[in-house]
């Protein structure tokens, strides 16, 4: 039955392997040897620095609690998204992933406007902007799982005589488990590795693993602490990674599902006030710190345009850079992240589907450290080749857009493809008529995300930008770290233009899929 | 050199052996699981085999791929194409077959007259209802005229009025254009109106072809009996007694040795089971207005014509 699957000829197939697998190699694997190597090699051994253990207990229970949170704040949209048709749906499901296409500066940003100054804000404000990022996260796994929860398997255990509660924790909740542990799996695995957050509102004693490699490695020079937390970081995303997968996995084959059309009604009663409430305080709390940030933006908008001592260049430069680095990435992401997923089609859904994760689960900050001492000398030098910046945004959008891409790939029914080869259609033709068409919509989705992400990714190019190329995040951290109200309003006028771009590519891109959307 | 598919260490096709005319409808009855999706998709070229041979026009198959062989193929699930329209559908084996646009188009407008779509050639296939998609199935089949067209269950999971309505359209249109089809099925019903040759396959080997008379006058088994609906069958060892139930008369009588247990009525015909005071059972199919009701005590005839003698198996 291998006519079943997408069909390619021989050459075309080792290319959609060999290609991902290549860039893999050179960007990914052979950085992180560099690390490896440095740290076996420079002295000191395999001994981490002081103070790791606090390091590790603090990352880990600000991860966990984050997640706790982010579940708590979730649940109610998830419930509100996956059970019930209202007008505007479409538009609140959109909406959710703003805040997670946001880059994780403007968040903190916005987070550093809101909350009352002084010096250490406390954990709450990690805390907060943490659940701010993900909840789209629990929002869109879980409620898209609920929607497919077929409510005749309610239905017949009230009429067997089970109670709201009773059907709740008996029927709904194992129904949904898998999604949860899904969702809570990757949230804890983004706050695991976070960085601009922790970067931007930690202050002192505050240092997780990620932001303390960059530490070590940027500002104390310490490469060989920096290489050993790599390593350590490296170890612990294996073991959250490899949990996320199983849980994954257990999730994707859950039960018989239901067409999200028969599942959706119209809340009836006391459940129409939960959902605008729901939906009231969610655009709250999505709208309130954006707002704040463009308060605090006003009156800098004049100097985005002059110089400053801050940066090499005029601060709306950055903006041009960045989206130019960010086409790039994404071209980059589409090419490799797209070959990739047509290889992984090829075959049922698996644990290799959770190695696609590495390079985001390796961290960023892992990664451009990797680039700053793997590309040092000619022929590949950071210090002369810009294109290592879309790179490094590449590795880190890539495994988005095979996560959208292969699941819209997998499912394409076989038989249009076998229908098609009996109209008289050769494999290759088959899969141009009828493969590229039909994924065309993941595809837009993945572009726009992969714009977005590259646009936003921090961790990574703050290593390998040159300081006469920065990209938005790495002029607004700039700014950020210089005192004076003058900078911070520079600052939060920067995050809020970088903020637009964002959301306009991920919503743009959320469009065309809608626009289209419906014949699939 | 019979066909022979192991799919998973069971042998899905067991040495299957068919004949198809040209022009004629065979309609490959079988439960499923008995390998008849497997023998089209083998027909096809969508399923490799593992032993014998598919020839067409006495030229073999072996190694030419699906788009290459000219047959056509028409799934239950219609296998729509989600982005196309109707005539994008319909006009796609054309397309693949190098046809110029207007021919193309002629030939489209042609074939949705002949399944009564006309004037459809813009709506979206989202939009159609299940009747409209499996017309629309049938006319992208049916348009490069392929030199066989393969139906796998095309009308399972439809309502009955649907279903029975395009079983007699089809019967019609395949003897119009004398279409040279293989039809899978597992409806004894749709297998009688629609094949002008019945094969009746179990366990990935075919245990009878028979024109759709031949099969219910004298079926090759008791097992082939059964399935196609003659309920009475006698097993007594290496042979069996099949009754057919239209030649079984229930007349109510006071001193019959039969009381009617169960009555239903099936369109024109009522069916009717009466048990012996021995216990044995017998059906009896009744065409009047006026059946015996249940509990009525009963004389059982029977046309000594209409009992025949076929094994209990064959091998």
């Amino acid at each position: 039955m291998d006519t079943g699957r997408p069909t390619l000829s021989r050459g075309r197939t080792v290319a959609t392997v060999i290609v991902p697998v290549a860039f893999l190699a050179l960007f990914f694997a052979f950085p992180l040897a560099a690390i490896l190597k440095r740290g076996l090699t420079s002295g000191g051994g395999l001994s981490l620095p002081a103070g790791t253990s606090q390091l590790l207990w603090f990352t880990t229970w600000q991860a966990a609690a984050s997640t706790v949170l982010t579940l708590a704040t979730g649940l109610p949209l998830a419930w509100t998204i996956g059970r019930f048709r209202f007008r505007g749906r479409s538009l609140a499901r959109a909406l959710v992933l703003v805040p997670f296409v946001l880059p994780t500066v403007v968040v903190a940003t916005a987070f550093l406007a809101l909350l009352p100054d002084g010096y250490d804000r406390g954990i709450w404000a990690i805390l907060a902007a943490h659940v701010f990022f993900n909840v789209a996260v629990v929002t869109r796994i879980v409620g898209g799982a609920w929607a497919t929860i077929d409510p005749h398997s309610a239905e017949a255990a009230a009429v067997l005589g089970a109670g709201p509660l009773r059907r709740a924790r008996e029927v709904t909740l194992p129904q949904l488990a898998p999604a949860l542990s899904a969702a809570a799996a990757l949230t804890f695995l983004f706050c695991f590795t976070s960085f601009g957050v922790i970067l931007i509102l930690g202050g002192p004693g505050r240092a997780t693993v990620e932001t303390e490699i960059y530490n070590q490695a940027a500002r104390l020079f310490d490469l060989h602490a920096a290489a050993m937390l790599s390593l350590l970081q490296l170890g612990a995303v294996a073991v959250v990674l490899a949990v996320t997968s199983i849980l994954e996995a257990r999730a994707g084959g859950a039960g018989t599902l239901a067409a999200e059309d028969d599942v959706l009604r119209r809340p009836i009663g006391w459940e129409r006030v939960a959902v605008v409430a729901v939906l009231g305080v969610g655009a709250l709390v999505l709208v309130l710190p954006l707002a704040l940030l463009i308060g605090q933006a006003r009156g800098s908008w004049g100097a985005l345009f002059q110089e400053t001592p801050a940066l090499l260049v005029e601060p709306w430069q950055a903006a041009v850079f960045s989206l130019a680095f960010a086409g790039v990435a994404a071209a980059i992401a589409l090419t490799v992240g797209g070959l990739a997923a047509i290889a992984l089609a090829r075959r049922p859904p698996g644990v290799i589907d959770g190695l696609v994760l590495l390079p985001l689960g390796a961290s960023a900050v892992m990664l451009g450290f990797g680039f700053l001492i793997a590309f040092d000398q000619p022929p590949i030098d950071f210090r002369s080749s810009w294109w290592l910046v879309p790179v490094a945004q590449s590795l880190v959008a890539a495994p988005f857009v095979v996560r959208i891409v292969t699941p819209a790939l997998r499912s394409i029914d076989p038989r249009l493809r076998e229908v098609a080869a009996t109209l008289g259609a050769s494999p290759s033709r088959s899969w141009r008529e009828i493969d590229v068409p039909l994924v065309g919509r993941a595809f837009a989705v993945a572009a726009g995300f992969a714009f977005a992400i590259a646009l936003g990714e921090f961790g990574a190019t703050v290593f390998v930008a040159r300081a006469e190329q920065p990209t938005l995040p790495v002029a607004i951290f700039r700014f950020l770290g210089r005192p004076g109200a003058e900078n911070q309003g520079i600052a939060a006028a920067l995050a809020v233009v970088l903020a637009g771009l964002a959301a306009c590519a991920a919503l743009a891109a959320e469009r065309v899929a809608d626009g289209r959307g419906r014949t699939l | 050199m019979g066909a022979r598919v192991v799919l998973g260490g069971h042998e899905a096709l067991a040495g299957v052996d068919l004949d198809v005319e040209q022009g004629a409808t065979i309609a490959v009855l079988g439960p499923s699981g008995s390998g008849k999706s497997t023998l089209l998709r083998a027909i096809a070229g969508l399923q490799r085999l593992d032993g014998g041979s598919v020839t067409l026009d006495g030229r073999p198959l072996a190694g030419v791929p699906p788009h290459r062989r000219g047959i056509g193929l028409m799934f239950q699930d219609d296998a729509l194409f989600p982005h196309r329209d109707v005539a994008a559908n319909v006009v796609f084996g054309l397309r693949m077959n190098g046809v110029a646009r207007a021919p193309a188009t002629a030939r489209v407008s042609e074939l949705l007259a002949l399944v009564g779509l006309e004037g459809r050639e813009h709506r979206s296939v989202g939009s159609l209802s299940g009747g409209e998609r499996k017309r629309v199935a049938l006319a992208r089949a049916l348009a490069p005229a392929p030199r066989v067209l393969l139906l796998d269950e095309p009308l399972g999971a439809l309502d009955r009025p649907l279903h029975d309505r395009l079983v007699t359209e089809l019967a019609d249109l395949f003897a119009e254009i004398r279409q040279t089809a293989v039809y899978v099925t597992h409806d004894v019903a749709e297998a009688f109106a629609l094949g002008t040759l019945v094969a009746v396959m179990r366990e990935g080997k075919i245990l009878q072809v028979a024109r759709p008379e031949r099969l219910w006058a004298s079926p090759a088994d008791a097992w082939v009996a059964r399935f196609i609906g003659l309920a009475n069958v006698e097993e007594r060892g290496e042979t069996s007694f099949v009754t057919r139930p239209e030649a079984v008369v229930l007349g109510p009588a006071a001193d019959g040795d039969a009381v009617v247990v169960a009555a239903h009525r099936d369109g024109p015909v009522v069916t009717l089971r009466a048990r012996y005071d021995d216990g044995r059972e017998i059906t009896s199919a009744h065409a009047g207005l006026a059946p015996p009701a249940p509990g009525t005590r009963v004389a059982v005839s029977v046309d000594p014509d209409a009992v025949v003698e076929v094994p209990t198996a064959i091998d």
